[in-house]
This record gives structure tokens, sequence and C-alpha cells, in this order.
């Protein structure tokens, strides 16, 4: 069964471990492998998280993926934006958000690309990532890991990267992993980025030739695959449309 | 009771250039569309806008309405970016004020309470800080912490999109959420609600229980019903976002000779004559796929 994993499952099992030891709380996920990575971590190993239908509702069935309650799954609480916002007040709440730029340090930018005062690229804004950065932890999902994404400094911090929280002081800030389609990352204890795992079938010197700033992958371990039920429940229960390839390029071939 | 039912032309009368104005709902969810779509029949400028902003914003701000902008984002939900907010951004033409979704509302709960401002947490270490040189920190008199001291929203005029009030102005939401436009009402001079349908006051509970009740008539200071008035965001349940309209919005606003065709096909006539070009559109949409 191994033989055919897609690189989606294998990054679907990496954002489904993130919540090992998270215990009851509001699991965030922003993507279609973050969702179905979180949906998948309930299934198993981690039964007490609390997903979200991407609307205002906290779900104890996930609803079908991509759709708000309204479309099936089973409601246990509610969430408007209000109480989000006071969720994540309380660090109840994990977050996989994306990224548009990222910097050694886990600088996090979705704002914009150039100058504040008149920007080459106004993208969505900081949105929610000054927020849940100072207030739980954060991972990153990034579908496309690029040269143009890993920079070496971020155009506007969105989301504060681990040299800026120590800084400022910020008790309560956690970024935990960041998840590529090459590797998945986490950080030194200065707070540098560095490579936890490569994904079978990805050459090392991939991640690094595609990181604008130093990253050895040359000693780093595989990516471990899913386990047999993991792809059971990932393409016969969660996804069973495999929307999950369609978010992931596939590597380059190897060698 | 007092009766505020009044024209959507009176309402929007009554707001100058110069003012400042909040656009309640979240992204392209119950917003005040009719509003704004008045708004743009105005010689109205110089607005400073408040909003947690979609389509609104794109709108007003092609217009030539808007001076300042106070926002957390702006966003069409089902499609990231708002072309008309994305090209007036990118010309460099608004002066801005962009906050995180939570530092918004932590703005607009200080201008609700009329306090001068809130700490919170949300933008330290991040570059919202440098980016407003207006936003100052402060430190806690009971511990090392150091917090943003977001000043307070405060707003001349705020606007709203429900799904029923009565003519007095107390407000009821149906859908799953009721965003922050009673916190809009709460911090602004006036609020005008827009609704779907006026109802008696003793039929208010009929379509949901009384936790529905979002905001009393002492914030509201005109109503005006005005059927799809949130179109073509959504208003659950009684619609839902109009994504065919929304996608012929976006590819419109991208390009100046198909966004001329856009303004003159929809924009050119009172509310009435919109939701008839909307009809056309589908009739025709229909006519093609048939």
């Amino acid at each position: 069964m191994s033989n055919d994993v897609t690189i989606a499952e294998i990054c679907v099992a990496a954002c489904s471990d993130i919540y090992r030891e998270s215990g009851e709380l509001l699991a965030h996920a922003v993507g279609i492998v973050p969702s179905i990575g979180a949906r998948l971590a309930k299934l198993t190993h981690s039964p007490d998280i609390i997903l979200s239908d991407g609307e205002a509702f906290m779900m104890s069935e996930a609803s079908p993926l991509g759709k708000p309650a309204s479309a099936g799954g089973v409601i246990e609480g509610w969430a408007p934006f209000r109480r989000i916002f006071d969720i994540v007040a309380t660090g109840r709440r994990q977050s996989i958000m994306g990224a548009s730029q990222i910097d050694q340090y886990g600088n996090q930018n979705i704002s914009l690309i150039g100058d504040w005062d008149k920007p080459k690229r106004q993208l969505i804004g900081v949105r929610g990532a000054p927020g849940n950065t100072a207030n739980h932890r954060v991972d990153y999902w990034i579908a496309r890991h690029s040269a143009r994404l890993f920079v070496p400094s971020v155009d506007m911090v969105s989301g504060v990267g681990n040299d800026r929280a120590k800084a400022a002081g910020l008790k309560h800030h956690h970024l935990g992993v960041i998840i590529t389609n090459l590797a998945v990352l986490d950080y030194d204890e200065d707070g540098r980025v560095k490579v936890l795992s490569v994904h079978p079938g990805v050459d090392p010197q991939e991640v690094t030739d595609n990181t604008g700033f130093p990253l050895d992958a040359s000693n780093a371990p595989e990516t471990r695959l899913p386990t047999d039920e993991e792809l059971r429940l990932i393409r016969e229960v969660i996804d069973p449309r495999a929307v999950r390839n369609r978010e992931v390029p596939a590597p380059q071939p190897v060698g | 009771m007092p009766d505020k039912r009044l024209e959507l032309s009176d309402a929007v009368a009554s707001i100058k250039s110069g003012m400042t104005i909040g656009i309640g709902g979240w992204g392209s969810r119950r917003k005040p569309m009719a509003f704004v779509r008045e708004l743009l029949r105005t010689d109205v400028k110089d607005l400073t806008v408040v909003s947690l902003g979609g389509p609104d914003v794109g709108l007003l701000v092609a217009a030539g309405k808007v001076k300042k902008l106070i926002y957390g984002f702006v966003t069409l939900d089902s499609i990231p970016l708002d072309p008309l907010f994305t090209a007036a951004r990118e010309r460099g033409e608004l002066e801005l004020q962009e906050y995180d979704e939570g530092m918004f509302v932590t703005g607009l709960r200080a201008g609700a309470a009329r306090l001068s401002f809130l700490p919170t947490l949300a933008g330290i270490g991040s570059d919202v800080l440098p980016a407003n040189k207006h936003l100052k920190t402060v430190k806690s008199p009971y511990s090392d912490d150091e917090y943003v001291a977001v000043p307070a929203i405060r707003m001349d005029v705020a606007l709203i999109h429900v799904n029923r009030a009565d003519a007095a102005g107390n407000v009821q939401f149906l859908g799953p959420d009721p965003y922050f436009d009673d916190l809009y009402a709460m911090a602004a001079d006036r609020t005008f609600v827009s609704t779907e349908k006026i109802v008696p006051t003793e039929n208010l509970l009929d379509e949901g229980s009384y936790h529905t009740l979002m905001l009393s008539r002492m914030y509201v200071t005109g109503v005006i019903e005005t059927p799809r008035g949130a179109h073509f965001t959504t208003c659950e349940p009684d619609y839902g976002r109009d994504e065919v309209f929304q996608k012929h919005y976006a590819a419109s606003a991208k390009d100046p000779a198909a966004w001329d065709a856009f303004t003159a096909e929809f924009l050119a006539g009172d509310e009435a004559a919109f939701h008839a070009a909307v009809e056309r559109f589908h009739a025709e949409k229909e006519k093609a796929n048939v």
C-alpha cells in the first residue's frame, strides 16, 4: 500500500502529528491538507481536539471537507468570530496557517509584497496572524516550498517569529513546525529554522536549493509515511474525492 | 415606541464628506450593500471607512470616496482578494490603518465603552506597530508585560444590514454569526440599519429565539427595509452569497473597460434597477447554459 502514497498524504500525516499533545482545544487549520490533518488527528490519536467548520461552529464530528456545518457533521459548540478572539486570548487554540513569506526565524508575512507605503502586491492583510502568534501555538503549511517564499527577511511581519517574540517578551509565543511539500521544518534552540525531516523521494539538496536562507538538509531523516489505517481514513472517510492531491504539486523528479 | 422607518436616500443624505463611517459584516458576509450602493450615488468623498472589509471597501475605494481606511483585511472570502481595493492600495493612494483582526475588535470595544484605548497582546512583535505610526504600547501597572494600546475606534455613522428589525430599531440576526455589528453601533454616534424585513415587535421571536436579538433600538437612528440589501454578499439564512455574480464583479474589477461596463450595467440606477439588472444577468447566464 505504501508505494503509492502521495506527497499530500505524507503532509496530511505530518499535520495530524501537530495535535498529538494538544488535548482539548480548538484546532484551526487553513488549507486543504491541514484541514484533513486535523480531522485525521481527531479520528486517530487526538479524539479530544475540537474541530471548526470554518464558519461559526465547533464540531464533534467534522462537516464534509470544505463545507460548513449546514452541510453535515455534529455541532458541539458555537464560536462566532467574537468568541474566536476570546478563545485566542485564553490560549485554547492552535492554528495551522499559510504564508506568503517566511524568514529564518519563522517571521511570517501574509500582508503585502514590497513597501508598506506603496506595495508591489497587496495581499490579504495581516488578518489574525499577530494575535495568533502572540497567544498560542502556530504552525505553517506551505504547499510550494520555494526560495521566493523562504526569504532572508519578510516584507511585513504578520506572524511573529522567534527572534521578535523573544525581544518583545511574548510569553505565550510558540511556533511549532513548518510543513512543506518537500520537508518538515522546526526551529533550533536559537529559534532558527532547521530541517526536522525530508519527505521520502525528495532529494535533500532540493530543500536547500529552494530555501532563500541557509538550510542544511543533508543529515535529516525521512518524514514518516502514513500508516495503512491513516491512509484508509484519508482516502475513504475524510477526502474520498482526493482534493488533497490538487493542493500539492508533485516534487521535481529526484536525481 | 418610536417609528424610525425612513428611506435609504434619507439615511445616506445625512452622511457628509469627511465623516468616519463604519460598515458592519465581515469580508463578503452580510454587508450593508444597499447602503454602499446608495453612497455610490452621492457626491460624498474623503470618508474614513472602518471595516472588516469585503466588496464594500472595493466599491467605495474605486469610486474615489475613501480617504482613509481602518481595516483588518479586505477579502471576498471565496475569492481571496478584492481587485478594486488591491489596485488602489498598490497605487499608494490610501491612508491606512491596517490592524490585526483582534486588534480591530479591541478598538471597537474601546470605542463602544468610551475609553481612549484598550490593551491587547495582538500586534506585539509584529510590523503592525511600525506600519501604524500612531500606535503606542502601554506597560502593565501590575507586571512587566507590555501591551498594544489600541486607540478607540469611534464613528460618526455605522451602517449594518440584518435579517429582521422592528420599526423602532430592535435588531435580529438569524444567521450563524452576528459578526461585530452591535459593536459598530455602540461605537458610533448614529447607526442606520437596513433589514431584509421590518416586522411588528411582537413577531420578532417568530423566526428565532431571544438569543438572536442582537441590538437594542437605543443604539439605532433609522431603519430601512431593503430586501436583498446584502446582495451579493451572504445574508444567511435568507440567502447565501451570489457566487456567480461575485465572480463577475471580481473579473470585471480587474480590467478598466470591463469595470466601466459593469458600472454602467449595475450601478448607474437606483436600488430597484440594480436588482433588476442582477436578475437580467442571471437570466442571460441561464440562457447561455441551456
